[in-house]
């Protein structure tokens, strides 16, 4: 495989691997037919992404020398990033890079050729690998959202930079509200400020979705997509379905196209809240009140109850903190950590087994598959994505 | 106990966030009380050994176009609320570019300052961002703690220098001693004193002025070269001035 990236293209090609860096530590590089596939997938296989560069990206492009095999490896994320680390370099200094793999030598090259003469080889050493392929049909989702990049960071721009989840919904008067999402602790005296932002239909170019619905998705790795996408000032689209089924966010031009899979958040059955807790209401997000600039009600704002309560009750303890709730077997989350956390999340996943899998597996399956392609793939044993630590093949 | 106010004045609405800014430099937590034709911001810190107390008061009408309160009862019309200083600046913070912004005392499942922000936007349509800050309310028992702090009469009173030059040079001397000496005459000098076994350094501030005395001010008497000297903790000094910003 040789490719050869001019110009201003080396810093897309740059600014896309910091963007993958944001969700996995592994990258799996892979020279296909109609371009350069890179992909990575994080740890708990909750959020999985893809960037293709088509041919025409390049200045030269050979996927496989004649009568060889494709190659494909995979390299550990934080070498190759290291090559692209500064973008500012890349701009101002790199004219020319080229990638070449050779199974001869067990390396990725990778030359950038720079001003003034100087040239920087790097030698990555990496590991053959089967094939990484999320299984995923973005034309299958029902509901799809699509804005410019710059309105979506605007969007997120008032979240703190810390926060680990957002929920996505339409509200009230097809509003699109971003939300901040904290899991409910219990035993936490010190609550989290809330921030939502409401934004108005005229905003999107498309927005396909009812009323009420609302996914919870994994914000940091959102951002990750986003800051490639304003950087390259293209539209983003998401194509999301019920709670629980992975989200798909895609980009494309005519020279790249990405594709950022995340996991969203299980929404609990609502029959088995009847204990009246509040708490149990916060996961599945309420998404009207704020998305009318007209609800000035005073009189919901009335705490004087709260307040007479206070003075009275010797300890005010039993007050603010609310039950904790036993919920149903296993955490709700796919974005937990480990695959401890996906083997219960089985129990919960949405019913409808992927065709050809066995029901343990269902979770990954979902997200991910055998591709047998013919002409592609190497006939062998059905794709292994990671070592599952339980040791179940 | 209800509140509900709105700022729509751009330069309202910056001044008032750079106080939330200089608050959240202060301290973690402050209170927040609300009265009729005030708000005040209060830190109380009584660790033994130079606790820092502010007390910082702001006409409510220099800031907002609608301001409605209504305290706990008709006698004691005021309303003290605890909260995360850096939530309220940084909600503030994402209203920069805001038309409107209204604040209202709510109760979403725990009480809650909202924050709601209108932003200017180029399509027809608004964005509004809202913050919901969680706050506690501190029953009446203890609204005695956070009383206006009495200023004693002063022996000297003297303007500072340049506070971003009293900064740098407080912040070098950190470094080498944790108490700091502050002395100041009526004539306008001011110095910066640190002793150590080592070294004593002092930096020497002249032509200060003094702001006018009061007509029954002790400090009448005094002659006017002599220095009125204080120690300070230097870090709780250092903390106070990095709250302040260029106005």
């Amino acid at each position: 495989m040789k490719c050869v990236v001019m110009g201003s293209n080396v810093k897309v090609l740059g600014k896309a691997v910091h963007s993958l860096s944001r969700i996995g530590d592994e990258l799996y590089l892979e020279p296909l037919d109609d371009g350069l596939s890179l992909r990575t997938v994080n740890s708990s296989r909750s959020a999985y992404a893809c960037f293709l560069f088509a041919p025409l990206f390049f200045q030269q492009y050979q996927a496989a020398t004649p009568g060889q095999d494709l190659l494909r490896c995979k390299i550990l994320m934080k070498s190759f990033l290291s090559i692209f680390r500064s973008l500012v370099m890349l701009e101002k200094t790199v004219e020319k890079c080229c990638i070449s793999l050779n199974d001869r030598s067990s390396c990725l090259v990778v030359q950038l050729h720079c001003k003034y003469g100087v040239r920087k080889t790097h030698n990555l050493s990496f590991q053959d690998c089967e094939c990484l392929q999320a299984v995923f049909n973005p034309a299958s989702c029902p509901h799809v959202l699509r804005a410019p990049a710059r309105i979506l960071g605007e969007a997120v721009l008032p979240f703190p930079p810390a926060l680990a989840e957002v929920t996505l919904g339409i509200g009230r008067g097809r509003r699109v509200i971003l939300r901040s999402y904290q899991e409910e602790e219990a035993d936490s005296t010190v609550k989290a400020m809330m921030t939502e932002m409401s934004i108005g239909e005229e905003d999107f170019q498309q927005l396909q979705a009812p009323e009420g619905i609302a996914i919870t998705f994994c914000l940091k790795e959102f951002r990750g997509l986003l800051s490639f996408a304003e950087s390259a000032n293209l539209p983003v689209s998401i194509h999301f379905d019920a709670p629980g089924r992975p989200a798909i966010f895609t980009l494309e031009d005519s020279l790249l196209d990405g594709h950022f899979v995340l996991a969203t958040l299980l929404e609990l059955d609502p029959h088995s809240q009847d204990l009246g807790s509040s708490q149990l209401h916060r996961p599945v997000p309420q998404l009207q009140g704020h998305s009318t600039p007209h609800q000035d009600d005073f009189a919901n704002d009335d705490i004087d109850s709260y307040m007479i309560a206070m003075e009275t009750t010797v300890s005010s303890e039993g007050l603010r903190v609310l039950p904790s709730v036993t919920l149903t077997p296993g955490p709700q989350r796919h974005c937990g950590p480990g695959p401890h956390s996906e083997e219960e999340d089985n129990d919960e996943a949405e019913p409808g087994p992927v065709p050809g899998t066995p029901p343990p597996k269902k979770f990954r399956s979902m997200f991910f598959g055998s591709i047998l392609d013919p002409i592609h793939s190497p006939q062998g044993p059905s794709p292994v994505l990671a070592e599952d630590s339980d040791g179940e093949g | 106990m209800k509140f509900r106010a709105k700022i729509v004045d751009a330069a309202c609405l910056n001044h008032f966030t750079r106080v939330s800014n200089m608050i959240a430099k202060l301290a973690k937590t402050c209170t927040l009380r609300i009265s009729p034709e005030k708000l005040n911001f209060i830190l109380c810190d009584r660790l033994v050994g130079g606790g820092v107390s502010m007390w910082c008061e702001l006409e409510q009408e220099n800031f907002f176009s609608e301001f409605q309160m209504e305290g706990v009862s008709a006698e004691n019309n005021a309303i003290y609320l605890e909260l995360t200083s850096e939530n309220l600046s940084r909600a503030l913070k994402t209203a920069q570019n805001a038309r409107t912004l209204k604040i209202k005392l709510t109760n979403k499942h725990f009480p809650c300052l909202t924050v709601s922000v209108e932003l200017l936007s180029m399509s027809t349509s608004s964005r509004i961002v809202t913050h919901d800050i969680p706050l506690k309310v501190i029953p009446r028992k203890l609204w005695k703690d956070f009383q206006q702090p009495s200023v004693p009469d002063a022996d000297v009173s003297i303007y500072l220098p340049v506070l971003k030059t009293l900064k740098s040079v407080v912040e070098k001397m950190k470094n080498i001693s944790n108490h700091l000496v502050i002395e100041a005459n009526l004539n306008g000098e001011l110095n910066l004193k640190i002793e150590t076994d080592l070294v004593c350094v002092t930096t020497h501030f002249k032509d200060l002025g003094n702001p006018p005395l009061a007509s029954d001010d002790a400090s009448r008497d005094r002659d006017p070269a002599e220095m009125a000297e204080v120690h300070v903790d230097i870090r709780k000094l250092l903390q106070f001035l990095a709250g302040q910003q260029t106005w």
